[in-house]
């Protein structure tokens, strides 16, 4: 853990009643990016990561988001119910990290998973252990962003933090049978070494409820938000991959039996 | 056509109440047979048909140079008035051409001697001299009877462009002839019709109505013998009813083509063809007579024709409506009101024509959609979407309950019953400018010109909400009253000088009439109110006192975010604005809709208009239609949508509409997933409740390389407010406009 001494004032997650308030980005109605359909997504503030194609460093700290109630987050979804119920979709939890606020993300989710609403968990994995397997139960998806296989380039990647985590929270995934999309962002330079890609493409074949790789190209598009907060963009010079360079990093999955997307 | 003539027309239909009267709703509900399949039984297009359309491609290139490709400039066109025409007359399987020549445009002076003239000046055309003492001595038109008549109130109104796009000057359009009755019934029967409904005034005593129902069903019957007449030119006998597919859309077509010689309409739907032409193709399958690739052919063939629909306009005209709009506007879909899908097969092949010619903004497709229509049709749908952006969705569970299961679309968004309605056409008053007028108690922001009755201008330094709604509402009054007299103005000459004889032949005797208006820069006028009640709006006013800019404060909501503190402002302006219109009396009885629509001429509303009190800078585009302003939606197209879905039809039965933009990868990542995304939120934004979605999916990189190369987009279709157009004939201006709308790419 790598967390700023600042937001550790901000880890109180409950109110003095006993009632669990999260910090919360921001929320947006997307289609077909974080899970399937159209999806009600809540981006909780704070993580413990600083990888360096990060295209939101804006939810960095929990400092950012706004401090909200699960009953205040669920009135933001209710007017979506119908609307996710007929067109097809659910809920997805992402962030941010949101198993860095647990107590929070669990309810969240509990709450949509009882009103019969698809819920997804777009975590790293880095704190998968925070993840109690009441919050798992109330999961029907986890997007799980496996960065890279290799330990120094995860360190590079995220610039603190260690895989190895990740690779527990997979497998403890894969035992009790919770589908995973897996997420990895292709970066030229960075992630696309061809051992890096099949050590997380073996890892992964080897989880038996993986749905699905979804490989990620870089792009560039958050580089404006780093400069409104005033930060570099470590990235700025890094172009997106060729397509050549996309298909063979998908092919490195495929040919492993995974669906790729 | 040889070797049909023995056949019976009617040979294997069904049911009997279309027999005996003119109803091809009847027949279409007696005959129809539902497609539930995919797409997999359709053809590519056949070596005839891509030769006919090269020979066309390639006089598109000139057209697009030159503005025009060639104008008949001494014949003022009647259905008669020009001698046959061909692209290729040997391959050509439907035939028919507005002139004696494809792309060659029709001079119509009825509507306006001024708006001809101008535009073969523009196009480098000498006015026919001719011409010019006919419509100048003997023959007045349209645009001059309306000037003759318009009160001094509607002027001012006008030229200070709060209400704008008035008919005054052109054909109005938006007359949907019910064109299959020709080919049901061929044209004897229709004008044994038209006779007995005259005889049947015969009784009643000559008032001024009875007088003009008179001369009006005279003209029509005329009309209905020029149409055979046209059709003899080009080798046809129409007296009666069509015996095959292909004479069936040949008829259809006639009859059609017909009312594009007869009018310069602002918009010339076809109606709802494609259920009533499949009966027909479905009996020369069974027959043998055709295969599913000629079937396709024919089909191919007549959308060709009604590519090439075209008018001589201004280029300002142009620039309003951006590019040469024509508005062939066909319903595609729909439930019946047994419960049965109106899917056919070639429902499916008129999409088809989009891959088979490749993409373009006319015929105007329009699915109506409901989530009850079969999973193949709506996939098909979604994917021609995803591949082309050419199509426009309709909410089929909210048209079919208002008006019935036979109803088309004209123009746009405007529902009307097929052959059963009619609407005089109003475009549409400026509730943005409104707002500032009441705000200035009366006077232009601009030009500080009194234009709306004086009244105290709203005070202080800072806008109090309820002062600013009284001035509003009485601001709103007071427009209501002006563009309604403008429109009865518009109409009553209309009908008098440039009537719509053939189209009006084709709908029932007496007709419903409706008074379609229309409000622009709704979300302006939303936000700007939202500001004022939920932030502060600092007032900066220049030395006559006249409100100039605006200075807002705080965060207030905005339209378009599914925020009901925003969304109720639209609601209530919506129903507000309509009431104050149905209170006017209208020319003919005509029941009063309303439209939030604006094309693309929010682009020159937000010219016409000041700086506003959401902080939209003077001269800044208004959203189109319905649609939230740019930017200012930023929870993405399923919130934008909802918002829009919350303006209530009934107060707007003359449509509302919403133009969405997507890139492919915000819609899904593999193909299969965005067809099914995208068909996901169709019936979403049905269910909630959206009347109409214009759905392109592009990327920022092409539109922005189109700008940059135009050559290479020729056919690149962007759907703007309730129709597609070309983007690369848009203007600059627009072009940006379309950029710089909201992508709602995921980042």
């Amino acid at each position: 853990m790598n967390v700023r001494p600042r937001d550790a004032v901000a880890t109180a997650t409950r109110r003095g009643d006993g009632v669990p308030t999260g910090a919360v980005h921001s929320w947006d109605v997307s289609v077909g990016v974080d899970g399937p359909g159209t999806r009600f997504v809540a981006f909780l503030a704070g993580c413990p990561l600083r990888c360096r194609y990060c295209h939101s460093p804006d939810t960095w700290y929990r400092r950012s988001g706004r401090h909200r109630t699960v009953d205040e987050l669920m009135a933001e979804i209710e007017p979506y119910r119908r609307f996710i119920a007929v067109a097809g979709g659910g809920v997805t939890i992402s962030g941010g990290e949101p198993l860095m606020q647990p107590r929070f993300t669990g309810e969240v989710l509990r709450r949509c998973h009882d009103l019969g609403l698809h819920t997804a968990l777009d975590t790293s994995g880095f704190l998968g252990v925070r993840a109690d397997d009441a919050l798992l139960d109330a999961t029907d998806l986890v997007l799980l962003d496996v960065k890279s296989w290799d330990p120094a380039t995860y360190r590079r990647v995220t610039r603190t933090g260690s895989v190895t985590p990740t690779l527990r929270f997979g497998r403890r995934l894969a035992d009790r049978g919770t589908p995973i999309w897996v997420r990895f962002v292709l970066v030229p330079g960075l992630t696309d070494a061809e051992e890096n890609v099949a050590g997380v493409a073996d890892f992964v074949a080897g989880l038996s409820t993986v749905q699905r790789v979804e490989v990620l190209p870089f792009h560039r598009l958050g580089a404006h938000k780093y400069a409104e907060l005033g930060l570099t963009f470590p990235l700025a010079q890094t172009a997106p991959p060729t397509p050549e360079l996309v298909a063979r990093v998908r092919g490195q999955f495929a040919e492993r039996g995974l669906t790729v997307t | 056509m040889t070797g049909t003539a023995h056949l019976d027309p009617w040979r294997g239909f069904t049911g009997d109440a279309w027999r005996d009267t003119v109803d091809v709703a009847a027949f279409v509900r007696d005959n129809h047979e539902p497609y539930t399949g995919d797409a997999s039984f359709l053809t590519g297009p056949t070596c005839r048909t891509l030769e006919v359309w090269g020979t066309l491609k390639s006089m598109f290139v000139e057209e697009r140079r030159r503005g025009v490709y060639d104008i008949d400039a001494a014949t003022p066109s009647t259905i008669t008035a020009h001698a046959p025409g061909y692209i290729d007359r040997e391959r050509e399987l439907i035939v028919g051409l507005q002139t004696d020549a494809p792309l060659r445009r029709a001079i119509m002076p009825n509507g306006g001697l001024r708006m001809v003239e101008t535009a073969l000046k523009a196009y480098g055309y000498p006015a026919d001299p001719q011409v010019h003492r006919i419509f100048t001595t003997y023959r007045r038109t349209h645009n001059d009877a309306v000037f003759d008549a318009y009160p001094a109130d509607v002027l001012a109104a006008r030229r200070s462009h709060v209400i704008t796009g008035l008919p005054d000057a052109y054909g109005r359009g938006r007359i949907i002839g019910d064109y299959r009755r020709v080919a049901l019934y061929g044209v004897d029967r229709l004008v044994a019709e038209r006779k007995a409904l005259k005889a049947a005034l015969d009784d009643r005593p000559s008032t001024d109505e009875v007088i003009r129902d008179r001369e009006e069903l005279a003209e029509q019957i005329r009309a209905l013998g020029e149409l055979a007449q046209m059709a003899a030119s080009y080798g046809y006998d129409i007296a009666g009813p069509a015996t095959t597919g292909r004479e069936a859309i040949q008829w259809l077509y006639f009859a059609y083509l017909a009312a594009t010689k007869e009018q310069n309409g602002a918009a010339m739907s076809l109606g709802r063809t494609a259920g009533f032409v499949d009966v027909y193709l479905r009996r020369d399958l069974a027959e043998g007579r055709l295969t599913e690739m000629d079937a396709q052919e024919l089909v191919d063939d007549v959308v060709i024709k009604l590519r090439i629909v075209r008018f001589l306009r201004t280029p300002e005209y142009d620039q309003l409506f951006s590019g040469d709009p024509t508005w062939v506007t066909e319903a595609l879909g729909g439930m019946g009101a047994d419960g049965r899908p109106l899917v056919t097969r070639t429902s499916f092949r008129y999409l088809q024509t989009l891959y088979n010619l490749g993409p373009a903004p006319e015929p105007n497709l329009t699915v109506l959609w409901s989530p009850r229509l079969p999973v193949g049709f709506k996939r098909f749908c979604a994917q021609v979407s995803l591949d082309t952006s050419a199509i426009q969705y309709e909410n089929d569970d909210l048209i079919r309950p208002a008006y019935d299961d036979d109803t088309a679309i004209a123009c746009c968004v405007s529902a009307m019953r097929v052959g059963r309605d009619m609407q005089f056409f109003g475009a549409r008053a400026n509730l943005a400018k409104a707002l500032l007028y009441a705000i200035n108690g009366g006077r232009d922001e601009i030009t500080g010109e009194q234009v709306a009755p004086a009244t105290a201008p709203v005070g202080g330094e800072t806008l109090d909400y309820a002062e600013v709604l009284a001035a509003y509402e009485r601001t709103l009054d007071w427009l209501a009253e002006t563009y309604v007299d403008a429109l009865n103005v518009i109409h009553h000459q209309h009908d008098r000088y440039a009537y719509e004889r053939l189209e009006m032949a084709l709908h029932d005797h007496p007709v419903r009439r409706f008074m379609a208006t229309g409000i622009a820069g709704l979300s302006v006028a939303v936000d700007s109110l939202a500001a004022i009640r939920y932030g502060r709006v600092k007032v900066l006013r220049d030395d006559t006192g006249l409100a100039i800019d605006y200075v807002v404060e705080g965060e207030p909501p905005t339209y378009g975010n599914n925020d009901e503190r925003a969304d109720a402002i639209a609601v209530w302006l919506t129903e507000t604005f309509a009431a104050k219109l149905r209170r006017q009396r209208t020319y003919r009885d005509a029941e009063l809709t309303m439209s939030v629509l604006t094309i693309t001429s929010n682009v020159v509303y937000g010219k016409h208009t000041g700086n506003t009190p959401d902080g939209r800078r003077a001269g800044e585009p208004f959203a189109p239609g319905a649609n939230p302003m740019n930017g200012r939606d930023t929870h993405g197209l399923v919130a934008a949508a909802l918002s829009v879905a919350k303006l209530p039809y009934d107060a707007a039965r003359d449509g509302i509409s919403l133009t969405s933009t997507v890139t492919p990868d915000g819609l899904g990542h593999t193909r299969d997933e965005r067809i099914d995304n995208l068909a996901g939120v169709l019936d979403g934004y049905t269910d909630a409740g959206g009347f109409h979605l214009n759905v392109n999916v592009l990327d920022r990189a092409t539109l922005v390389d189109a700008m940059a190369h135009p050559e290479r987009y020729p056919q690149l279709t962007v759907r703007v407010s309730g129709y597609a157009v070309n983007f690369v004939r848009l203007t600059r201006e627009q072009q940006e406009d379309v950029v710089s709308r909201t992508f709602h790419g995921s980042l």
